[in-house]
């Protein structure tokens, strides 16, 4: 049996897909992230030891650290969809660009906010100007351009290649954001965020931590599907498969 | 060359650029952008002498003491080559404490002594619950970490 690739890169067979998607995923995220909610609150320590005896506003970190992976992980893929429509000009990719990047924006304030209201007890200040800090703050920066960029253009095709190349070159963020506080010598990397290490964390910690990274994952594929199919609507709005689809569900 | 090899070309190309962009940015970050001074970069006078800059480094034990009005605390900081002391007055964040990780921002003074505005408590990456690190802490200090095998060994060792 020959399998066609591309039958769901034509945004006709995409739409009714991601109409079907959507409420799986929206239904598998909720119950992830009460699982994991229930898990951070309940079985884990109220509190840590060691050298690190953070109280119970230590918690902050099963929505923190997923969400700031989310940020990092969802410009990835926005740059590649960027990057995907720039070389095959398919209007999809374009689309799938644009849909991610309201919700990367999202995780990345809530990373920024969270973290904020986490270092006022364990630092002792809101914000510094700390490397990691400061260049997740200019990933935000960034998805904010990709948006503002989009919607200044008027003309949607011109839109779309210019937006997809600041994508491209917002790319560069990545590898510094990563390396702030991960070079390989720990003393070359002066930061007051703590180093990543998932070796030296409690295993109900962990789970916890994990599934909410999951939750927000599968959330994030609802949240673009969703707003794929708005976007969807919008451009192909003068075809005539679109006009059957506002018929049928006018008349339903 | 098709229009969309072409095209693949160029994004190529920018991927590449924006590659080699990001390890001469991380480069030059590792070589010159520093958060803060270590003692030993002050020892040797490499800080700013008429600025505002931070030290870095963990809080010597048996150093940290009140002054006469209170509010005014005065300690060591280390990393382990060189020292700075240091002169604060506010409130310490919580988690500050003799043998941790600091960040004090502020200026030198003609006395050699740092004058911070601001103490921040940095901390390491380990969450793992009292219990554990208790139960390690007295094992070493019984004398039983040698005797209990290498599991406990290894788990001190990650402290």
């Amino acid at each position: 049996m020959k399998i066609n690739w591309f039958k769901y890169a034509s945004p006709t067979a995409f739409y009714p897909l991601a109409g079907r998607l959507v409420p799986v995923l929206f239904g598998a995220s909720l119950v992830l992230i009460l699982f994991s909610l229930y898990w951070g609150f309940f079985e884990t320590p109220d509190r840590l030891g060691g050298t690190n005896p953070q109280k119970e506003y230590y918690r902050i970190i099963f929505i923190h650290v997923p969400s700031a992976w989310m940020s990092m992980w969802l410009y990835l893929v926005l740059a590649a969809w960027a990057a995907i429509g720039l070389v095959f000009n398919t209007r999809l990719s374009f689309m799938m660009a644009n849909a991610v990047a309201p919700t990367g924006a999202i995780f990345t304030f809530i990373a920024l906010w969270t973290g904020a209201f986490w270092g006022r007890p364990s630092w002792g200040t809101y914000w510094d100007w700390d490397p990691r800090l400061t260049s997740e703050l200019i990933l935000f920066f960034l998805y904010i351009g990709y948006i503002a960029l989009h919607s200044a253009i008027d003309d949607v095709r011109r839109a779309d290649r210019a937006s997809a190349l600041l994508a491209i070159v917002g790319l560069v963020m990545l590898p510094v954001i990563f390396w702030s506080i991960n070079c390989p010598d720990p003393n070359q990397c002066a930061a007051l965020h703590q180093r990543s290490s998932l070796s030296d964390i409690e295993s109900n910690i962990l789970t916890a931590m994990l599934t909410m990274t999951l939750a927000f994952w599968i959330y994030s594929f609802a949240a673009a599907f969703a707003r794929l199919r708005s976007i969807i609507l919008t451009r192909e709005g003068d075809s005539t498969w679109v006009r059957g689809v506002l018929e049928r569900e006018a008349s339903a | 060359m098709k229009a969309r090899q072409k095209r693949l070309v160029f994004v190529g190309l920018a991927i590449a650029g924006v590659g080699a962009a990001a390890s001469m940015a991380l480069s030059a970050l590792q070589s010159n952008l520093s958060y803060f001074f270590s003692p030993t970069q002050v020892a040797a006078n490499e800080h700013p002498t008429d600025a505002v800059f931070r030290v870095g480094g963990l809080v010597v034990e048996d150093t940290l003491k009140r002054q006469e009005d209170g509010l005014t605390v005065r300690f060591d900081v280390t990393d382990n080559a060189a020292t700075v002391p240091v002169s604060y007055t506010g409130i310490l964040p919580d988690l500050f404490g003799e043998g941790q990780g600091v960040v004090a921002k502020g200026r030198i003074g003609q006395d050699g002594m740092f004058y911070a505005e601001e103490v921040l408590a940095k901390h390491d990456e380990s969450y793992m619950p009292p219990e554990v690190a208790d139960t390690l802490q007295t094992a070493h200090v019984e004398g039983v970490i040698e005797s209990t095998g290498e599991s406990v060994k290894s788990g001190a060792a990650a402290q």
